[in-house]
């Protein structure tokens, strides 16, 4: 829920929210429904001022603004799936009814939720990985059919491979700087270009490999990481998965892509990727079983969408010169790519 | 500076608190008049010679630890000390 920060770095500035955007979430989670006032009663806090994402405590409850372009009917969809019975004690469920919130001037859409406390940042040793792992698995074996029925309508498409594309648009958006870029770049399009096309998002693919190659489509989460885990009650609770932006129907083995990515590069020691790994495994009845066969292309296409990511910040005004995990990402492109012009995958 | 071999820009970089050029076309490295030396004293550290291989958990039966384009180093210092890089794994990209 907090801003991008650089390890070993002092946190980067953070670009603020609009004033006007704060004060109305802030005023939609004082009137939530059901939640604890805010106690003692203080001044709203804002949890993540991504421009993307910006939520907004105010006691028991949080508001969040959703990116500008949200699709509204696939949100509201996502929202009745987090409030659902079979997604009970996987998925925090939203504050009151699963509905979008208007905000005051109309614009972007908002939602309600629970506070809980994250994963702390400070202390890697005790990052819920096992129980990150089994709730994975968890979401992974919700059927899906009888789901939709409860709905009334097709679930969306888990949105991780239009993510990795809209990176990579980023990345055209900006600037040429320099020659260092130039190379980077050139990886990182290298690695992009040898993708299958159901992990750049190309039309008529629905975020899983063509049917036939793979398992049937799973409720996936889609934008998986630490950062979305919480535990409600807030403190001691049970840890529950949160963020239903980019949840959907697609390959499972996307949402342990990140975590994947990050071991492949070589900054997610193989401890950590174990602890996740083995517990999803357990859970799900794969243990034992080579992950790597699904869970290649996904992971390849998150370090592309990292990589991306990492050159764009790299690029915007004070956004700095690309740090160790940075060149760590662009090495794993440049590997990808060699890879794909050898004939390898 | 430029690369001696490709002509390409140099980038520089720190690695265990060593600052290092790298080549941002053929990716060669360049270190300064004993950077070598620092960055293998720092490795001893990390990684004391009297370490037994064997301290690696076995992988399991027939089943790939990491992809083919994964980071070299897993095969040279897996458990070991190894880079941790924990706020990439927590943050919304």
């Amino acid at each position: 829920m907090s801003e991008e920060q650089r390890s070993g770095q002092p946190p980067q500035p953070q670009p603020q929210p609009p004033g006007g955007l704060v004060t109305a979430l802030a005023a939609l989670a004082a009137r939530a429904p059901g939640a604890a006032p805010a106690e003692p009663p203080g001044e709203p806090v804002v949890l993540a001022g991504h421009p993307e994402r910006v939520v907004v405590r105010n006691g028991g409850a949080v508001a969040k603004a959703h990116a500008a372009g949200t699709d509204p009917a696939a949100l509201e969809l996502r929202l009745r799936v987090a409030a659902d019975p079979a997604l009970r004690g996987i998925l925090l469920p939203p504050l009151g009814a699963p509905v979008i919130r208007p905000l005051p001037g109309g614009g972007r859409p908002a939602t309600l939720w629970p506070y809980g406390t994250p994963v702390d940042p400070v202390d890697p040793d005790a990052a819920p990985w096992a129980e990150a792992g089994r709730l994975l698995a968890r979401l992974h074996a919700v059927p899906v059919a009888p789901l939709e029925g409860r709905l009334g309508g097709a679930l969306p498409v888990m949105r991780g491979p239009a993510r990795v594309a809209e990176a990579m648009a980023r990345l055209r958006a900006c600037a040429p700087g320099g020659p260092r870029p130039a190379a980077a770049r050139k990886a990182v399009e290298d690695a992009w270009a040898g993708l299958p096309g159901w992990c750049r998002a190309e039309p008529g693919t629905g975020a899983a490999p063509p049917s036939g190659s793979g398992g049937p489509p799973a409720l996936c989460h889609g934008d998986f990481h630490l950062g979305q885990l919480l535990r409600h009650p807030p403190e001691h609770g049970p840890w529950r998965l949160i963020d239903v932006d980019d949840l959907g129907t697609g390959e499972p083995a996307w949402d342990l892509a990140r975590p994947a990515a990050g071991f492949a590069a070589g900054f997610l020691p193989p401890e950590d990727w174990r602890r996740l790994l083995d517990a999803y495994q357990e859970e799900s009845g794969t243990a034992g079983r080579d992950p790597w066969p699904a869970l290649d292309p996904p992971a390849r296409a998150v370090t592309v969408q990292l990589a991306a990511l990492s050159l764009v910040r790299a690029g915007e005004p004070g956004g700095g010169a690309l740090d160790e995990d940075d060149e760590s990402l662009i090495d794993a492109c440049v590997r990808i790519s060699r890879l794909v012009s050898g004939g390898s995958i | 500076m430029q690369c001696p071999k490709c002509h390409a820009a140099m980038h520089t970089f720190n690695r265990s608190g060593v600052q290092i050029e790298q080549c941002s076309g053929c990716r060669g490295i360049f270190l300064d008049y004993g950077e070598l030396e620092a960055i293998t004293r720092l490795e001893g550290q990390q990684y004391p010679p009297a370490a037994p291989p064997a301290a690696a958990p076995p992988p399991a039966a027939g089943y790939q630890q990491q992809p083919a384009w994964g980071a070299p180093q897993h095969h040279h210092h897996y458990g070991h000390g190894h880079r941790r890089s924990f706020s990439r794994m927590l943050f919304s990209s």
